[in-house]
């Protein structure tokens, strides 16, 4: 009796191991024996280039076609990154420069109204002053998405109310702006 | 007069006692499986930093994407790099103690180590990507992280959890647009047209429970 109850107990026993929760692998944010620096994600050697690299350099020469779509994924990406300093009007009155980053110049000032595009694409890869570059975050295709979308706010920001059409008007009244 | 304990009596009793204390060790371990001290729902852990998604997500209202940026296109949504941290940080709070660490770490190349507080077994394949695309929004696993000066996990992640969703994706479904909003009060008092709105997402995005609740859409 006494063997027969040990047993059955050392039979429940490996429901108490959870090995599978915990394999011996490395995911990409936990760190890792395999390499020197102690990460398990390391970064492509100098001089290698991803299998969709060329696709995105020529994604960041060549001006993608404006369409709905583009400026609608350009809103979006703006709303994203670009509003915590650039503000929601692109007039540079973002939350953050109000809690002391330096304060970025209005996208409605003569200067930026006259730049081309490529301009604004240029400051999201490379950094311009005390922002930085946001090559890591945002796609190549989505920079020129962006600039679209600066350039609709640009046009908002200075276009008379007469000019808009009826429906238009209302809903402009209505959003109380 | 009659025996009052038959010859089986005793055998009984063991058995008895046996299944009551079997019963007893099961109820401890299920308690403590369900109960916060075994998941460590809402435990906050020991950070290099501590990071307040409350003033970040919350009083600045800076889009979780800003620095979870892969959980749009891959299956993690990504510690942020210190990189993205010094975006703001290398004009804002730069002499603050709190964060040492970071410039630290900016300066010798060397990562933050964050402690994961939202944590699935290996086992268990979860695509961030694949249900943000959907329109599942990030409070529904991750709770409201804009209210949480200190992050910890907001559910316990068991499968039953999961199953409840996969079992019945329809209500869970919100515009895909709007994955990082927090606040969804509103979004069940209009009973009827959600109704219609989760039965027609089901349909337009195929998702199909059978399929959902499949051991290898998870485990693989």
């Amino acid at each position: 009796m006494k063997r027969a109850i040990l047993l059955v107990l050392l039979c429940l026993l490996p429901a108490a191991c959870n090995d599978m929760g915990r394999q011996p692998r490395s995911d990409s944010d936990e760190p890792s024996k395999l390499f020197a620096d102690g990460k398990a994600l390391q970064a492509p050697p100098e001089g290698t280039l991803a299998r969709d690299d060329p696709a995105r350099m020529a994604a960041l020469q060549n001006r993608p076609p404006l369409t709905p779509a583009l400026l609608q994924r350009g809103a979006e990406r703006y709303a994203i990154y670009c509003t915590p300093c650039h503000g929601l009007t692109g007039d540079g009155h973002g939350r953050i420069p109000s809690r002391g980053f330096p304060q970025p110049p209005s996208f409605h000032e003569a200067r930026l109204k006259a730049a081309p595009s490529r301009h604004f694409v240029d400051v999201i890869t490379a950094g311009y002053g005390a922002m930085y570059s946001y090559s890591d975050r945002i796609e190549p295709r989505d920079r020129w998405a962006i600039a679209a979308y600066i350039r609709a706010l640009q046009i908002s920001q200075s276009m008379p109310a007469s000019a808009l059409d009826e429906d238009e008007r209302r809903r402009l009244e209505e959003s109380g702006s | 007069m009659a025996q009052i304990f038959t010859a089986s009596a005793d055998t009984r009793l063991r058995a008895m006692l046996l299944m009551a204390a079997a019963a007893l060790v099961l109820a401890i371990v299920a308690g403590y499986a369900s109960q916060g001290y075994g998941t460590v729902v809402g435990w906050v852990r020991d950070q290099p930093v501590p990071f307040s998604h409350r003033h970040h997500a919350g009083d600045l209202g800076i889009d979780c994407r800003y620095c979870h940026g892969a959980v749009e296109t891959s299956s993690r949504a990504g510690f942020p790099a210190t990189h993205v941290c010094m975006t703001c940080h290398s004009q804002i709070w730069t002499n603050a103690g709190m964060l040492a660490p970071v410039r630290l770490s900016l300066a010798q190349d060397k990562p933050l180590i964050w402690q994961r507080v939202s944590k699935l077994p290996d086992y268990v394949y979860f695509n961030h990507s694949a249900h943000v695309a959907k329109g599942v929004p990030c409070v529904t696993c991750h709770g409201r992280i804009d209210r949480m000066p200190l992050t910890a996990a907001a559910h316990s992640f068991h499968m039953n959890w999961c199953l409840d969703c996969h079992r019945n994706p329809g209500p869970a479904l919100r515009p895909p647009g709007e994955v990082t909003r927090m606040d969804w009060s509103g979004w069940d008092d209009s009973v009827e047209s959600h109704r219609q709105y989760a039965a027609l997402r089901v349909r337009v995005e195929h998702i199909d429970p059978v399929k959902l609740t499949q051991c290898n859409v998870c485990h693989r």
